[in-house]
């Protein structure tokens, strides 16, 4: 890569997100505009900027990473990712806007009227964000790594310290404008760079073999191996080796290697030639790489795949930065058509990673080898076409990259900073409001450092597993059930958050489990969601005294539509009192 | 390794914590039982018992409160049936023999009536009822009864007659108290109506003059401006709910500040600064206009050059930030705190100590006004208002395009 673009571009992305967020308010002096700078925010403008706020890293380059590596069985991310917006749509979206909640605790206490689940709540949502924070600062420091051979940690504590100083400046005045600015940046970031990619893999004449198993080296390439790893073959294969494999030193001489593992240690470059199979890596136990994950996937494709799918599906509505943007929208009604938009946006722009994917797989597949696929965005442009016109590409889709850490980081940062210093910090101000944004930045830096890497777009799966066990069942349940209790709430929340965190926990840890509970742990969804309801409803049902007085009314509130409620309200509550 | 165990503790002190906390929760002081003689042990759990009936009749004599109080009542009194009753029905009926109903609600208008307790002998036919005797003490709240508390035994006891006379007198004050809370819940919301939606005279007479000004010379502009008019009115007039959202306040500041204009041209200029995700924030009613109101008249009190205003909102974390800010004549900070204090009355209507209140009213005592000013230095109101707090919700209103 050439730094000489890359790295002007990160920094005017950083300049724009900044500038944006501090001068892009509605002004009006006269009258005349006074209408246009009191307008509500409307559906476009908020579906944009929830967009903005929700792609991330794991969007942006984690995706086309697990396709380069896996193949088409990842495109279930994509699919998550998106239909997660049509759950909301449909359950969650216009009574969660109806209740007035700003946040997800709000939205405990406005229910249940429970201070106790509301700070439950708080301590889930500082839970999610945090594991949603932690690989955006990986990302952040793959990408610089990539670009400028900066140390692993120097992208992270970059962006942290790029978003702890805006927000707790109060940089982001207009927040709206930056993510929605931010989307259509990630958007033109990805699609430019994949229309030239699409023309140049035209050129050479449309390869249509991507997905093969193997995959196979289009032309000789030199691969230099930077963490030692051991190489696993089906097939004897000849490479030219500079370095030491399995313990022999050779000097650019050419090895044939036989089928089974071969010791590869740092440092050593391997030349294959056009036409080899890609071999796979083995990591092992060092680190816990991107294969760790990947590992449980081919033991239980079909348990993990659901697990994802359940995880994503569910997982949105509970996502703390995604919540407090539906507050901006005015009505209801507006929430969901801003629902509907974001579908379209999102759905538009998750057709561009798996591109990336699929093109990686042909052009870059020893990427999958050093353990560096979530790279695959932004070295395509390099590899396929060359020259002045690639580094301006990939100067391009750095700029999207880091727009993709910095809009999540920022969005996450303000949501866990609020919820630190509404529900756990003691006393009330400003300077309570920074602290709380250096001390949501802080902790998942010092993770991202001491935890090694996940692939970015697992990392952000568990996020959402954890998500979806705890906040999903509230949600649902919360909105659509009206035999919800407090203590139903908060022990549903325990148990299924709870587990799902520990799960987590275990799997980030590198816990070494083989077979089945390695599989179970990494993809908790598919057993943490059922236990998280079952828990709520049972736990409800065995303390039916302590259902909610107002309940009736809350909910009438939650799904009349909002010319109707207040007469109807009124209406729900006199006909308890008779029946009181 | 050492990856395993940060991980580990990243998992396990959210679980930690939680645990300590609901540990916390749930770990109440509950032996009394080394606590001094048997005597005083006694007293303990009299009180005990009192104490635990109290809190459901604070909510007045319902039958659902009566139910849960007269169970703990009968525990108090130690007798084999209690009832509490209002001037019509029996509410509650705690213990055996509920049959009796009926018979007690017919002996009960003497006593209901005279507002004396009474005892009398019950008629019964099942030989295993054993419910002889009823003893009644009535329950007054202003000298006015409200009910009855009935407490039966198998015989006629002097002990039992004084014992239900002292329950039913302190039941009686549990329902003045419940009587006070009420009054007082009246009263707060009186507080709130009489605060709410005050537009001072001055302003309609200005403004009518202002259009009546224009009739003759610009017919056009008079009409558009009674339209002003009639919009800002029939905001601050309307009657349903007790908040509005920022959207519609600004709006309503809009009209009245092209009134405020008409009159007063080129003198006045306004900038206004807004974060479009602060304008769903629900607040109360009219609590931003006696405000803008307040800055127009000091910016341009006795000054004849150009007065400006600025207006700002913005998303401030899980609040809204609203300033508004004028370059008038300002204030002596110590006249301004007595003004908020409620000490002296300002010249013109109560706006700002009347926004100050209800602010406090509904966000509690740290969400008041915050006003900076001097002699001569303008004016700058900050008001923080929470987005979601409970209970405020904004009326509905239908959605605009």
């Amino acid at each position: 890569m050439n730094q000489s673009y890359a790295v002007p571009a990160v920094a005017l992305v950083v300049v724009a997100t900044v500038l944006v967020g501090a001068f892009g308010l509605r002004i009006s002096r006269t009258t005349s505009d006074f209408y246009v700078a009191s307008r509500t925010v409307g559906p476009r403008l908020n579906a944009a900027a929830i967009s903005g706020e929700y792609l991330s890293a794991a969007s942006f380059l984690g995706i086309a990473g697990l396709v380069l590596v896996q193949g088409p069985d990842m495109l279930w991310y994509p699919v998550g990712y998106t239909a997660g917006y049509l759950v909301l749509l449909l359950f969650v979206a216009a009574p969660l806007r109806r209740s007035g909640a700003y946040t997800l605790p709000d939205f405990a206490e406005a229910r249940l009227g429970s201070g106790a689940v509301r700070r439950l709540a708080g301590a889930f949502v500082v839970g999610v964000g945090w594991l949603y924070l932690l690989p955006q600062l990986q990302g952040a420091g793959l990408t610089l790594a990539v670009l400028t051979d900066a140390p692993d940690w120097f992208g992270g504590v970059l962006v942290a310290v790029v978003v702890v100083a805006t927000v707790a400046a109060g940089g982001m005045r207009s927040i709206t404008f930056v993510q929605a600015f931010q989307y259509w940046l990630k958007l033109t970031a990805l699609l430019v760079p994949a229309l030239f990619l699409v023309l140049a893999w035209q050129a050479h004449g449309a390869p249509r073999d991507a997905f093969d198993e193997p995959a196979t080296f289009r032309e000789q390439r030199v691969v230099r191996v930077d963490d030692t790893l051991d190489l696993k073959l089906s097939r004897p294969l000849g490479v030219t080796a500079t370095g030491s494999v399995d313990g022999r030193r050779y000097e650019g001489e050419r090895v044939e290697l036989p089928a089974g593992v071969h010791h590869i240690e740092r440092g050593a470059r391997l030349t294959f030639t056009k036409g080899d199979p890609v071999p796979v890596a083995d990591r092992g136990s060092n680190g816990g790489m991107s294969t760790s994950l990947a590992a449980g996937r081919e033991e239980r494709p079909l348990y993990a795949t659901y697990g994802l799918i359940l995880a994503t599906f569910l997982g949105t509505m509970g996502l703390p930065h995604v919540v407090v943007r539906f507050y901006t929208s005015p009505h209801g009604v507006a929430a969901r058509r801003t629902t509907v938009a974001v579908l379209g946006l999102i759905g538009a722009f998750y057709l561009l990673p798996p591109v990336y994917g699929a093109l990686g797989r042909l052009y870059a597949p020893e990427l999958s080898l050093i353990g560096n696929a979530d790279a695959a965005v932004l070295l395509l442009p390099d590899r396929m076409i060359g020259g002045v016109g690639a580094d301006l590409l990939g100067a391009l889709v750095a700029g999207g990259a880091f727009a993709a850490f910095l809009s999540t980081a920022s969005g996450l940062t303000m949501a866990v900073a609020g919820v630190l210093t509404q529900d756990v910090l003691p006393a009330r101000g400003v300077r309570h409001f920074r602290l709380g944004t250096v001390l949501a930045m802080a902790v998942p830096l010092a993770a991202s450092v001491l935890v090694g890497g996940l692939p970015v777009a697992d990392a952000v799966g568990l996020a959402f597993a954890v998500s979806a066990s705890s906040f999903c069942p509230l949600l649902v349940l919360g909105i659509w059930w009206r035999r919800l209790t407090p203590p139903g709430a908060a022990a549903g929340m325990l148990i299924g958050g709870g587990s799902a965190l520990v799960a987590v926990g275990a799997t980030m840890a590198g816990y070494p489990g083989t077979g089945s509970l390695h599989a179970l742990l990494a993809w908790p969804a598919l057993w943490s969601v059922p236990l998280g309801f079952v828990t709520m409803m049972l736990v409800s049902l065995a303390t039916p005294g302590r259902v909610p007085a107002g309940t009736a009314a809350i909910l009438a509130r939650f799904h009349l539509p909002e010319e109707l409620a207040g007469a109807q309200v009124r209406a729900a509550v006199s006909a308890k009192e008779v029946g009181a | 390794m050492s990856g395993f165990l940060a991980g580990l503790c990243v998992a396990v002190l959210p679980l930690l914590a939680a645990g300590f906390w609901l540990g916390r929760r749930t770990a109440r002081p509950e032996s009394l039982g080394g606590l001094g003689t048997p005597v005083e042990h006694a007293t303990f759990q009299t009180l005990h018992t009192a104490s635990l009936a109290a809190p459901p009749l604070r909510a007045g004599l319902t039958e659902e409160t009566a139910g849960r109080s007269a169970r703990r009542l009968r525990t108090l009194l130690g007798t084999d049936a209690l009832c509490l009753t209002d001037q019509e029905t029996v509410l509650a009926w705690a213990g055996v023999g509920a049959h009796h109903r009926a018979e007690i609600m017919e002996r009960l208008g003497g006593p209901l009536e005279t507002g004396r307790g009474e005892a009398f002998r019950l008629s019964c036919d099942e030989p295993a009822c054993p419910l002889r005797w009823a003893v009644v003490a009535p329950l007054t709240v202003d000298e006015r009864v409200h009910g009855a508390l009935v407490a039966c035994a198998p015989r006629e006891s002097a002990v039992l007659v004084r014992a239900a006379g002292e329950v039913a007198r302190w039941v009686s004050v549990q329902l003045e108290l419940a009587d006070l809370d009420q009054s007082r819940t009246r009263l707060i919301e009186a507080e709130i109506k009489a605060l709410r939606a005050q537009i001072s005279p001055h302003f309609i007479f200005n403004s009518l003059a202002v259009i009546a000004s224009f009739v003759r010379t610009d017919p056009e502009r008079a009409r558009e401006l009674l339209l002003e008019f009639a919009d800002f009115t029939r905001y601050s007039f309307r009657r349903h709910g007790d908040f509005t959202t920022l959207a519609d306040e600004l709006h309503a500041i809009d009209h009245y500040l092209a009134l405020v204009r008409a009159r007063f041209g080129e003198r006045l200029s306004v900038t206004l600064q807004i974060a479009p995700e602060v304008l769903p924030v629900a607040l109360p009613f009219l609590c931003l206009q006696p405000l803008v109101e307040n800055a127009v008249k000091h910016g341009l009190e006795g000054k004849t050059d150009k007065s400006h205003i600025s207006i700002t909102a913005q998303d401030a974390g899980a609040e809204a930030l609203v300033v508004i800010e004028d370059n008038g004549t300002g204030m002596d900070p110590d006249r301004l705190r007595r003004i908020l204090a409620g000490e002296v009355s300002p010249s013109g209507g109560i706006g700002l100590s009347n926004v100050d209140e209800r602010l406090r009213q509904v966000y509690g005592d740290d969400h008041g006004l915050v006003i900076e000013t001097a002699v001569g230095a303008g004016m700058k109101i900050t008001a923080r208002l929470p987005k979601y707090q409970p209970g405020v919700h904004s009326a509905g209103r239908l959605p605009r395009e």
